[in-house]
């Protein structure tokens, strides 16, 4: 299927104008912040549940800037994440396999729950690697160990 | 936004849910896999879960904190047993519904949920279509959904106008009805009755919520219905095994809770009195308000001016267009699409201004007197030419 961002288009006139929908969300930004050091809550913000009009998001991107950790993910296509010029502020862009945005969600937290391993997972790493050290010890040249 | 902790609960616990008790893991067929089994199954690793939660959250239009109580719940969700009839109708709706972006989490809901008739998607025909929906309606009485698209001749009406298989769309729709669990109308036509119900409705039209009684009916209104909204209600429906909390029209509130002009990104320009006098001009250049062109925002309940269409593209007014009111009662029949909401037709548009100087505080009067107008509009059965509208705009 032709993507919608192949079709050419012009936009004329509006995308200069500043329809003021990005700012408030900067004061969202900040209480989440503060409410991270006080207490460490970590917030999400769907930025898909804003009125933006066009060019909104851009402003706020722009405004929150990039900062030094970008990360990606794959699992159910790709998950974008970069950190803003704002420490412990997070833009995550959850993408489909065809690349297309699902969700775009700021996260105010230490590390995205996305990146941190599910405690499942660590269980089954250990079984997994238990395994694999068995089945290595079986497959050992010099054969079993002595005890 | 809202807080996220590892300690949020679904709101619906599983003792709550309408689903049928699972039959033990390993017996498990396609059928009786809980959403979580089904998806792992498929080589969803858990970081994918949580992912396909998040978006679920943005889709139920809650807060993404519940992403964790959506992946608990989803663990235990069973794939539901759904039966989609399409009666008078133009297939927007299922359209709308297949042909958004794939593979996205609308098609994984619609993956999870076992849906067992669809005129337009099944493969079978005829008798062996019937019998499907037969065998369905009987393996789950009870528990299954009946999903309707499109308006129905009613009881007086003559059949005639529309059956499927030799039934008349009422049989089918009141023997399929009988053991569901609950009746999701799809569409502005199945919804209030939409175009085939406009005036002088000649096959006796009648909305699904005309004719169910003692069922739960929930209203996914559009023309056609936002596909993140209707897979949104499903997903509500497999996630806490509940229905959602209704608006007077019996639409789900987190997604009509809000009328267009209040989310609306143009809504600053309403509230300063800027208003685009033509499709044209400088002020619909600069992206003010629409109201003077028509827009039905302030009368209008519907999530398109945050979900936004063709995967958050754009939307109506984004695109320089005024909101047609398309999720209302009536939006057929209640005068001009171009036509100012508050202005009385021939009139000039100083009330207009006088409104938009007035701005927020006349926002929900306008509403108001825009559902007056709708209702004398439909009475009057005011019809336009295209020379008229020209000469309009
Ligand atoms: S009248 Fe229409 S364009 Fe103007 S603010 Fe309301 S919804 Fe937006």
């Amino acid at each position: 299927m032709t993507s919608l961002g192949e079709i050419p288009v012009r936009v004329e006139g509006e995308t200069q104008v500043d329809f003021g929908n990005a700012r408030p969300i900067l004061g969202e930004v900040r209480h989440a912040l503060a409410r991270l050091l006080d207490s460490g809550e970590p917030t999400q913000i769907d930025l898909g549940a804003m009125p933006f009009g066009p060019g909104d998001e851009q402003r706020l991107l722009d405004w929150l800037g990039r900062g030094e950790v970008n990360a990606s993910i794959e699992a159910l296509g790709p998950t974008r994440i970069q950190e803003t010029a704002l420490r412990g502020v997070w833009l995550v862009e959850y993408l489909n396999a065809d690349e297309q945005r699902i969700a775009l969600h700021l996260e105010i937290d230490e590390v995205p729950r996305l990146l941190r391993a599910p405690r499942e997972d660590l269980r089954d790493g250990l079984a997994e690697l238990d395994a694999r050290l068995a089945d290595a010890d079986g497959n050992d040249p010099t054969g079993p160990a002595a005890d | 936004m809202v807080k996220s902790s590892a300690t949020d609960t679904a709101p619906g616990s599983s003792n709550e849910t309408t689903h049928p008790t699972p039959s033990a893991p390993e017996h498990r067929g396609p059928d009786t896999m809980t959403l979580g089994e089904s998806l792992r199954r498929n080589g969803v690793s858990r970081r994918g879960f949580l992912k396909f939660c998040a978006a679920t959250a943005s889709m139920m239009a809650l807060p993404p904190s519940m992403a964790l109580a959506i992946a608990e719940a989803l663990e235990q969700a069973r794939r539901p047993s759904v039966i989609w009839l399409s009666f008078q109708e133009c297939t927007g709706c299922t359209e709308a519904l297949t042909r958004s972006f794939s593979p996205t989490v609308e098609n994984l809901i619609l993956d999870t949920i076992s849906l067992d008739y669809h005129h337009t998607l099944q493969a079978a025909a005829g008798d062996a279509a019937e019998h499907a929906r037969e065998q369905a309606m009987h393996a789950n009485a009870g528990s299954y959904l009946v999903v309707v698209d499109g308006s129905l001749p009613g009881p007086k009406a003559n059949p005639g106008y529309s059956t499927i298989a030799g039934i008349s769309n009422y049989d089918m729709l009141m023997d399929t009805v009988k053991g569901a669990a609950a009746v999701v109308a799809v569409g502005t036509c199945a919804t209030f009755g939409g175009l085939p119900k406009a005036d002088p409705n000649p096959s006796g039209a009648v909305a699904v919520q005309d004719l169910i009684k003692g069922k739960p009916v929930i209203n996914v209104s559009g023309c056609p219905p936002m596909p993140m909204v209707i897979t949104g209600v499903l997903a509500q429906y497999l996630t806490f095994g509940k229905l959602p909390e209704l608006d007077e029209y019996n639409r789900p509130l987190a997604f009509f809770g809000q009328s267009i002009h209040d989310r609306c990104y143009r809504r600053p320009f309403y509230d300063k009195g800027l208003f685009a006098e033509s499709f044209d001009d400088e002020g619909a250049k600069k992206g003010w308000c629409l109201y003077r062109l028509g827009c039905k925002g302030p009368m209008t309940y519907n999530a398109c001016a945050t979900m936004k269409w063709n995967g958050g593209t754009s939307w109506p007014v984004e695109s320089g267009a005024p909101c047609l009111g398309c999720s209302e009662p009536n939006f057929w029949d209640a005068g001009g699409f171009y036509e100012a909401l508050s202005v009385p037709p021939g009139k000039s548009g100083d009330t207009l201004l006088a409104a938009g100087v007035a701005g927020a505080a006349v926002g929900a009067g306008v509403g108001l007197m825009a559902r007056g107008k709708a209702k004398s509009a439909a009475k009057s059965h005011q019809t336009v030419t295209v020379d008229e509208l020209e000469q309009q705009l």
